[in-house]
């Protein structure tokens, strides 16, 4: 591996981690009701509200739609995701000690399933929560109407508009993406040879 | 009016003037100031979504509270319930917040609010706390402006009419109280014949400083005259209370005739920190005295009454240079220090003159012992020896003064209906606006401190006659808005008020409005009858007494059918609401309750008294538009015939629960 490709790929590793501090994801809900907004940060470990109290007033509206009260407690992954990663910073720290391209192109693809792994997971908890309503309890009850808010971007649902994108932590796991890419591209792009003039110097 | 030769011309050419206009625009009644109403228009317009730059609080004189305003729109923003019970909320009503309105002679409903006095640091509002005081049953009233609601009540003994009240310290160590009825001391049965012997004024120095301590720090009694206004000291001169007083005749019947006899009254100029040396001297008395303090704790949110039983008490000539009077002509009302502390306008309501003290001057005098006689031990100055200069030819009955803060004073004319507006120094008159009709106070945002924001001047005024649309006997007070940050005052808007606002405090909204308390947090509550879930409410009996704890969130109550009760059991209604967001209150009501409703804050606990009269069927519900499903919010209550075997029991959208300990009740 370049040298290049052996820093970016360390550094890459170090953005990851900050997402043991940062939010990773974050969704907002704005309805006239609530010009402020309400709003929700998934941490690596947990969903918390972007006020104290937003996600207790989120649960206490999504009564109204008989959806299940969002209890990160009840949430598996919220349990592994640390774990998960914690090992992708320290395989990608090991990655750039060790410096052999078949071993950034192996971590490469398993990084790439992992991020895949966790945006469905994400979506499918969305889509569980958005369609499995409670129609016993629900006061609601609008014919075809579901709540599963966007993975990207933005959706009215009833009187309010869901936007969610990724937070801090996320955009720099983005960044940690493009970083990886980088320097498997480096790897791979094909070596100029250096100037015959240069090498005499 | 003879006294008045300027004035009469003036007057006689305003006369000639709006005969001129009239003529001209018969057809269409002129604009009352000489600013164009549209431009007027703009500059009080704050558009939907915009926020106002300041709050004003103005006192509702005989109603007992105060009002929120914004400026420059008028907008009244809320009722800030202080003395006297208020329907809307509950205050004075629920269990939590009747002690509020205890004093040594009971529960009272209603007090009369004067001058509200925002608290200061160094000089300048700081926006943590409103004081006012309460005028009939003299009572001093801290309001905390986070919250927007009263939360402490000190009641000031051996006072009459606290209406000298209260005035701030330039850093809020004192607020002070003096009395305007001078009254026995101690208060007994005595002939009123008896005034000049056995009656006695007083002021008191109430240390505000620190949230559920305020206490009377010291009393001293002064001689039987009526004591009106006061401004503390500040800047040079901080250490120094000035007040005015009138009725140094000591008359004790009609007044009017016989307390306007002296051509001078005093301003009295008490040192407050020679006053805090003769306290460590050990000059006070604790003296027997009855009165009580309520406060409201933050975290239970109930308030509780403590009777106190002793004053520290002394006479003023115990303590030789704690005071000193500057004669004054006549019967003053105001008496206001300008931002630098050095001088102090006198608003005499029948003298011909404003007179305007100079602190240094009085230290001088003081020093020079340019004394011209001495009432009760206490040295009376020569007013030439005070006298920094005169306003002569202000108007006719000038009340009360501010500042702006670069170098003018604005002093209202109640006969006259005028603010006049006049430079320090050389006393001249420089610019004269008509009030609609007969102004009392007026108020410059931080007009009476160090920092003046001189934007902005209002006007209270007393009569509204033709100003607004006719409603009965009763009239509105109003208040005007003056653009006064220019060399003429422009009038720009009159908006009516809530009861009578005597005075106000304005502030920038910035020092208040990032600091507001939006919920109260369920896990901080130290509520004893909080229910932070609906898995905690329930029933209980304890003798005739039923106690439902209960909780409110959108939209419904838990329980919401209530069985088991009886006719005449004392039903106490404990209602949490259970919500931790801003800006969503419920409200309580059940038919036939004799005292009121409640409005519950989120994450607040409340407690309404039922004691149901007759069997049946009562229902309740939330009175606070909480929701979509608001109209929902409702339940019954079953009242069954004493001795019935219906058991105590509630039922929640867990299903049934019965009462958890179910005493028989006892008939």
């Amino acid at each position: 591996m370049p040298k290049i490709a052996r820093i970016l790929v360390a550094v890459a590793a170090l953005l990851m981690s900050a997402g043991f501090v940062l939010p990773l994801w974050r969704v907002d809900l704005i309805a006239p009701q609530y010009p402020e907004g309400l709003g929700m940060l998934i941490r690596v470990n947990t969903v918390v509200g972007v006020k104290e109290q937003d996600l207790n007033s989120i649960n206490n509206l999504n009564h109204y739609i008989g959806m299940k009260r969002i209890e990160p407690d009840a949430i598996p992954e919220l349990k592994y995701m640390p774990a998960i990663l914690g090992t992708l910073v320290v395989t990608a720290l090991l990655v750039a000690l060790i410096g052999r391209r078949r071993v950034l192109y192996v971590w490469t693809v398993a990084f790439g399933a992992v991020l895949m792994a966790g945006l469905y997971d994400y979506w499918k908890w969305g889509y569980e929560y958005g369609h499995d309503l409670d129609v016993d309890t629900a006061i609601i009850k609008i014919p075809d109407m579901t709540y599963q808010p966007p993975l990207i971007g933005s959706k009215q649902l009833l009187n309010f508009v869901a936007t969610s994108w990724p937070a801090s932590g996320g955009w720099l796991l983005v960044l940690a993406s493009v970083l990886v890419a980088v320097a498997v591209w480096q790897c791979v792009r094909p070596t100029v040879p250096a100037s015959p003039t240069a090498r005499a110097v | 009016m003879a006294i008045f030769p300027k004035f009469r011309t003036l007057a006689g050419a305003g006369v000639l003037a709006s005969a001129a206009l009239l003529a001209f625009a018969c057809a269409k009644r002129p604009a009352s100031s000489g600013l164009l109403s549209a431009d007027a228009a703009k500059a009080v317009y704050v558009a939907p979504g915009q926020l106002d730059e300041f709050y004003a609080f103005m006192s509702g004189g005989f109603n007992g509270q105060v009002g929120v305003y914004g400026l420059p729109s008028g907008r009244r923003l809320k009722t800030i319930p202080v003395f006297s019970q208020y329907p809307e909320n509950g205050y004075g009503y629920s269990e939590e917040t009747k002690a509020m309105l205890n004093t040594s002679y009971g529960f009272i409903p209603w007090d009369d609010t004067h001058h509200p006095a925002l608290s200061q640091t160094n000089g300048e509002d700081d926006g943590r706390w409103l004081f006012i005081n309460g005028n009939n049953t003299p009572r001093i009233a801290r309001i905390d402006l986070t919250r927007f609601e009263t939360e402490e009540i000190l009641e000031i003994p051996n006072a009459g009419g606290n209406h000298g009240s209260p005035f701030v310290t330039q850093n809020s160590e004192y607020v002070v109280a003096s009395t305007r009825f001078s009254v026995p001391v101690p208060n007994t049965d005595v002939p009123i014949a008896d005034f000049k012997k056995r009656f006695k004024g007083q002021i008191s120095f109430i240390r505000a400083d620190e949230p559920g301590k305020m206490r009377v720090a010291f009393q001293m009694l002064m001689p039987a005259f009526n004591y009106d206004l006061a401004r503390a000291g500040k800047g040079q001169s901080n250490g120094w209370m000035f007040l005015s007083m009138y009725n140094t005749e000591q008359a004790n019947s009609l007044l009017e005739v016989n307390a306007s006899q002296n051509d001078k009254d005093f301003v009295a100029a008490v040192n407050w920190k020679a006053i805090e040396a003769c306290a460590q001297k050990g000059v006070l008395k604790n003296v027997a005295a009855d009165y009580v303090h309520n406060f409201t704790d933050e975290f239970t949110r109930e308030a509780k009454s403590t009777t106190l039983t002793s004053v520290p008490q002394f006479e003023a000539k115990q303590c030789p240079g704690a005071v000193y009077f500057m004669p004054t002509p006549k019967s003053p009302h105001g008496a206001d220090v300008d931002p630098t502390g050095e001088f102090i306008v006198a608003g005499g309501k029948l003298a011909s003159v404003i007179p305007v003290h100079s602190f240094p001057k009085m230290l001088k005098a003081i020093e020079d012992k340019a004394f011209e006689g001495e009432i009760e031990g206490i040295p009376v100055l020569k007013y030439e020896a005070t006298l920094a200069g005169e306003v002569k030819n202000p108007g006719l009955g000038p009340l009360h003064t501010e500042f702006d803060g670069k170098g003018y004073a604005y002093t209202s004319f109640f006969i006259s209906s005028e603010v006049v507006k006049w430079k320090l120094g050389t006393w001249e008159v420089v610019d004269r606006a008509p009030t609609y009709y007969s102004v009392g106070h007026l108020m410059i945002p931080g007009g009476g401190t160090m920092k003046p924001n001189a934007k902005y001047l209002v006007a209270m005024n007393k009569i509204t006659k033709d100003r607004y649309l006719p409603t009965g006997p009763e009239l509105t007070q109003s208040a005007q808005l003056y653009d006064i940050s220019g060399d003429k005052m422009k009038l720009l808007l009159d908006f009516p008020t809530e009861g009578e606002p005597h005075y106000a405090q304005a502030i920038e909204a910035k020092k208040i409005k990032d600091r507001q308390v939006k919920f109260f947090k369920l896990a901080e509550s130290k509520a004893p009858h909080v229910t932070r879930s609906e898995k905690e409410t329930g029933l209980n009996r304890d003798g005739r007494k039923v106690h439902v704890r209960m909780t409110a969130v959108r939209s419904h109550f838990s329980p919401d059918n209530i069985e088991g009760v009886q006719v005449g059991d004392t039903v106490l209604f404990h209602i949490t609401n259970l919500e931790q967001d801003w800006d969503v209150p419920h409200g309580f009501a059940i038919m036939g309750a004799q005292n009121g409703e409640l409005l519950i804050m989120p994450g607040e606990t409340r407690t309404l008294k039922w004691i149901p009269r007759k069997a049946g069927v009562y229902p309740m519900y939330c009175t606070d538009f909480c929701s979509a499903l608001h109209q929902e919010m409702q339940g019954y209550v079953r009242v069954s015939a004493p001795g019935s075997g219906v058991a105590l029991s509630g039922v929640t959208s867990r299903g049934p629960q019965s009462a958890k300990a179910a005493g028989a009740p006892k008939q």
